[in-house]
């Protein structure tokens, strides 16, 4: 019998500042607490991983992921520990290494770094990074992220980064061990090369229209394995959505928060804001995974074997919501949707 | 005119849908990026296939219209020579991400394209396809088959109107005239305009009440009054 297929499934979040029953907001540090919480849920749950983002906004609570990771690594014992995305452009890979290598110690090889050029621009006034400087930042980093992968005593002669001579990062990695490195990708074809240059595994943000307008990328991903002579790579993908028992109650809660989240980033890039019809065609045939365990479970199938996909990321708690439907969504991911698309898939 | 080629430089996000686009409406489409042509050639192979890759000098010798789909501020590359007599379809926005965090190109009083367009002193630009999401010339179009979604576009040049409608048709959108290029402004980042993928009448709508947008108002501030 030929071997089953592997998935993968994980949830994210940009540490969107939840709210109390009663409407309230959660402060920056009760936000950061019920992170953990929450995280502690996926892991017994038996969801593969964790991604939290990097923002440095006021709407979310994770400027510092790896401290949070940390902090999970201690309550949790199998979810693997990522970020989604750490915004290599703005970031010195040095430090990134070293963060990752102590996250790598403390969690017993769970970690997991999700490189990305950042959709969000915060990050690069905020650390005294220039703008004009957006692409080749990151192609510089990457190509030193990779050097540094390496382990060993270290020469680097860079022209936006710094000049390393025979120099060993610390703490070191165990001999034969690396850091699990994924690369975070928009809509930018360069993107999906770049990462395959360099051998790492892609995860698509696929946050509106029919997924299936990504089929050109998915292709790309697997021509440019061919053309670079790399290992074809696991391909995954990350959209937003809110699982309810109740799925009028889940429309009806995205309609308040997803819509409030993406019209306050709509807002800073001159985007008009999200209509009711527009939000309604991302929940049928778009890219909001709302509604019960079982729509909910049907359309990640679909759509994972249309594109071709070996990991789905949930990005829950989209806007803050209140604690408990971020709970739910949570809770019936684990216990109802994985296990369901797993068999809809035929894999485990 | 017979179906004029088309050439695009720029091959990430917009100029890739855009060259897709193009040839599903059945246009010649050459393009151009700043990979070598032989890396180009298999993505594009793959995110338009029928689009033929050339280097960017190619494309705008080639080419009867150019797509301008790379970021404004490297709008000084392009050489005023090569682009001589032909017809440029100016897609760029300021955009701070790629552009710099502050903008030294154009300001209320000078809209981008009309930077372009002294640039370009002996082509014919048309500010298009510049406010719609690269990602909504697809969704939203698909979504509303019925429905043509509004381009806008606007240039000082009567005689390329009707080519420049008949490409945004073509396309698969309605195409909206606002008039000279200085009116392209409406169309810039900030303004309700900008990132709309709606119908002719709701276009018309907010351009009525431009004005009345904290974006009219700073325009009216700048300019001591409104676009004439």
């Amino acid at each position: 019998m030929a071997e089953k297929e592997k998935y993968t499934f994980g949830i994210e979040t940009f540490g969107d500042i939840g709210f109390n029953e009663d409407g309230t907001q959660l402060d920056a540090g009760q936000a950061l607490r019920q992170l953990i919480k929450e995280a502690k849920l996926a892991d017994e749950l038996g969801i593969d991983v964790i991604g939290l983002g990097e923002h440095h906004r006021s709407e979310y609570a994770v400027s510092s992921p790896e401290i949070v990771l940390a902090a999970i690594a201690e309550v949790t014992k199998n979810i693997k520990l990522s970020t989604a995305v750490t915004v290599l452009s703005s970031d010195d890979p040095v430090r990134v290494f070293e963060r990752f290598s102590t996250l790598h110690a403390l969690s017993n090889g769970r970690e997991q770094v999700m490189l990305g050029r950042g959709s969000f621009t915060e990050s690069f006034p905020l650390f005294g990074f220039n703008m004009e400087d957006y692409d080749n930042l990151f192609e510089e980093k990457i190509a030193m992220w990779q050097e540094l992968l390496k382990g060993e005593a270290m020469n680097w002669n860079g022209k936006l980064t710094q000049k390393l001579t025979d120099t060993t990062v610390y703490p070191q990695l165990p001999k034969g061990e690396t850091i699990d490195t994924v690369v975070g990708v928009g809509g930018s074809p360069d993107s999906i090369v770049r990462a395959v240059y360099y051998g790492y595994p892609v995860i698509l943000a696929i946050i509106g229209g029919e997924p299936s307008r990504f089929k050109p990328y998915v292709e790309l991903y697997k021509k440019a394995s061919d053309q670079f002579k790399k290992p074809l790579q696991p391909l995954g993908m990350h959209s937003h959505g809110i699982i309810l028992e109740d799925g009028e109650e889940a429309k009806r809660v995205g309609w308040e928060y997803i819509k409030a989240s993406m019209d306050r980033i709509g807002a800073d890039r001159g985007w008009a804001p999200m209509s009711r019809d527009r939000f309604e065609f991302e929940v049928d045939k778009g890219s909001y995974y709302v509604g019960t365990p079982e729509e909910v479970a049907q359309k990640i199938a679909k759509n994972m074997k249309d594109l071709d996909m070996n990991r789905f990321d949930l990005v829950y708690g989209t806007g803050g919501q209140l604690l408990h439907q971020r709970n739910e969504t949570i809770r019936l991911y684990g216990e109802k949707v994985v296990p369901r698309v797993k068999e809809l898939l035929g894999g485990e | 005119m017979a179906k004029p080629i088309i050439g695009i430089l720029g091959a990430g996000k917009l100029g890739s849908t855009l060259a897709r686009l193009g040839v599903q409406a059945g246009y010649d489409i050459i393009i151009a990026n700043r990979h070598p042509v032989s890396q180009l050639n298999w993505i594009m192979a793959t995110m338009a296939p029928g689009a033929t890759v050339m280097t960017a000098e190619e494309v705008v010798m080639n080419a009867d219209v150019i797509i301008l789909a790379i970021p404004l501020s490297h709008y000084r590359n392009l050489d005023p020579e090569a682009f001589a007599g032909k017809i440029a379809l100016d897609a760029t926005n300021y955009w701070f991400e790629v552009d710099g965090t502050t903008n030294t190109i154009s300001d209320l009083k000078k809209s981008s394209s009309e930077v372009i367009q002294e640039h370009l002193k002996d082509s014919l630009v048309a500010k298009a396809f510049n406010h719609m999401g690269y990602h909504d010339l697809e969704i939203e179009v698909d979504r509303h088959p019925h429905e043509k979604r509004a381009m806008a576009y606007a240039t000082n040049h009567d005689s390329i109107r009707p080519t420049v409608e008949e490409i945004i048709t073509n396309f698969g959108f309605a195409p909206f005239d606002l008039g000279a290029l200085r009116f392209g402004l409406y169309l810039e980042p900030g303004s309700p305009l900008f990132g709309e993928a709606i119908t002719t009448e709701e276009f018309k709508e907010k351009i009525d009440h431009i004005y009345d947008s904290s974006f009219g108002k700073k325009i009216i501030e700048a300019r001591g009054g409104e676009i004439k």
